[in-house]
């Protein structure tokens, strides 16, 4: 079973359909004993970063993601739930998260007016490294994002797939272990998104 | 690179899509998952579903085809029409959809889109609008004057000016809807929708017109929209999303290519 961590940020139903389409057991869930004895867990989100701090904190969902991640369980990060995994996000004047990865959270800085932040569109992501949840899938193949801020990471190493928008090159997808994120919906990614999270239904959490 | 988005939009009416020519002589175009489900399998980037018999006869929102659109379908789209409350946007998200988009809602009460974009983020927050052409500079200094409930009531407001001020309130894109070329498939009102690309620094769709490939390749190359919505181009089969998608590529246009 997959739990889906619900902590009152949007974009939940897509994914939970997605996984119904793949005919995988999955459940939107705030109660930590359902995630901690999850098979996998999927950490998804859209908003922002501090009331999605609030609301971790305020569910006491933290520790139960600690937890799992530590534990060595699957781990998929998507969007903000990705952004906020980090030690550090500039939005919202600057938040402190989550700290599972390391780096921060930076804001697109638009080089042209006709350069549009939220970036809002299918881009493509260039594989930086193999990883599991690729398998299957074309480089250069294009996601769906919708975003403004992008993750950072401390090294190179975490780095997965590249993506370039506005003033930046950014890490796309990161991964550490049984952890993977993306900052693209691959639910939402039509035929090749959903390959990955079939990937990711079907991984081991190892590298 | 980020590509620019192929929208189909369809208009729903009792469960079937229609279409009509500036809101009148609608006739029905298909069945609407059955369509979503082709476009989505075709190569359309985005879904737009208006459903427009709860706009003109304020009837709420059909939850049910929101939540089986979002079981077929695995590429973004947006519900529109018929949504009065925070209550109905809440539900519209979590039904499935990435993107509720408001339009004579936003216009009576402009702080709906402060309290939608603060509560469910900026990104699923679409303003529609409606501009017409209109000949007095000191009332409407864009040129355009914005309409609400199909067409059919002048709201005394200045596109340009709506769509700076919906921007800072906190929508995340905006869907720039021309009266004047609506369901014509003569082209986009390069005009008016260069005029709010240009002048935003969110996403601009363009809406109304699309009758040919070129269509869509003027409207990406001289007037700046980020996205463009089709409908009885390829409702009616004349074109199909790769066959416009192909002559956008050979025009230099980004498009996403692998589906």
């Amino acid at each position: 079973m997959i739990a889906i961590i619900d902590y009152k940020a949007g974009n939940l139903t897509s994914v939970k359909l997605a996984l119904e389409h793949l005919g995988v057991a999955c459940a939107i869930t705030r109660d930590p004993a359902v995630i901690l004895e999850a098979d996998r867990v999927i950490f998804p989100g859209d908003g922002a970063a501090a009331s999605a701090m609030e609301h971790l904190r305020e569910l006491n969902l933290l520790e139960p993601l600690r937890e799992v991640v530590a534990q060595g369980k699957p781990t998929l990060g998507i969007c903000l739930g990705t952004q906020v995994i980090f030690d550090w996000s500039d939005e919202d004047g600057g938040v402190p998260c989550i700290g599972l990865m390391p780096g921060h959270v930076r804001k697109f800085v638009a080089p042209d007016p006709l350069c549009k932040i939220p970036q809002m569109g299918w881009n493509t992501m260039r594989f930086t490294r193999k990883h599991p949840l690729f398998e299957g899938i074309e480089n250069d193949s294009e996601f769906y994002f919708i975003h403004s801020y992008y993750p950072a990471p401390e090294s190179r190493d975490l780095v997965m797939g590249e993506t370039e928008y506005a003033d930046a090159t950014f890490a796309s997808a990161v991964g550490k272990g049984n952890l993977f994120a993306t900052q693209f919906h691959p639910e939402r990614s039509g035929r090749v998104g959903m390959k990955l999270v079939e990937n990711f239904t079907k991984w081991n959490g190892q590298c | 690179m980020l590509t620019k988005r192929i929208v189909p939009c369809l208009d729903v009416r009792n469960r079937k899509v229609t279409k009509g020519v500036k809101f009148q002589n609608n006739v029905d175009l298909g069945d609407p998952i059955e369509m979503a489900v082709a476009y989505s399998d075709g190569g359309a980037d985005e879904l737009v579903f208006y459903d427009i018999t709860a706009s003109a006869e304020r009837r709420p929102i059909d939850i049910g085809m929101v939540e089986e659109i979002g079981r077929v379908v695995h590429i973004p789209f947006a519900v529109g029409g018929g949504i009065e409350n925070l209550d109905d946007m809440y539900k519209v998200l979590l039904a499935g959809a990435e993107k509720v988009s408001v339009n004579s809602l936003a216009v009576r009460n402009p702080a709906i889109i402060e309290s939608g974009a603060k509560i469910f983020g900026s990104q699923c927050i679409v303003l529609g609008m409606d501009p017409v052409m209109v000949d007095d500079r000191d009332r409407f200094p864009s040129g355009y004057e914005v309409t609400t409930r199909g067409f059919r009531e002048r709201t005394g407001m200045d596109a340009l000016e709506w769509a700076r001020r919906a921007e800072g309130l906190g929508v995340g894109e905006i869907v720039v809807n021309s009266v004047d070329a609506d369901g014509t498939r003569a082209g986009f009102e390069l005009v008016l929708t260069k005029l709010i690309a240009t002048n935003v620094g969110i996403p601009v769709v363009a809406s109304g017109g699309a009758g040919t490939p070129q269509h869509l390749i003027d409207v990406f190359k001289l007037a700046h929209a980020d996205a463009a919505i089709v409908a009885s181009m390829v409702h009616t089969g004349d074109y199909s999303i790769a066959a416009i998608k192909s002559e956008l590529d050979a025009a230099g246009v980004p498009v996403r290519k692998k589906w």
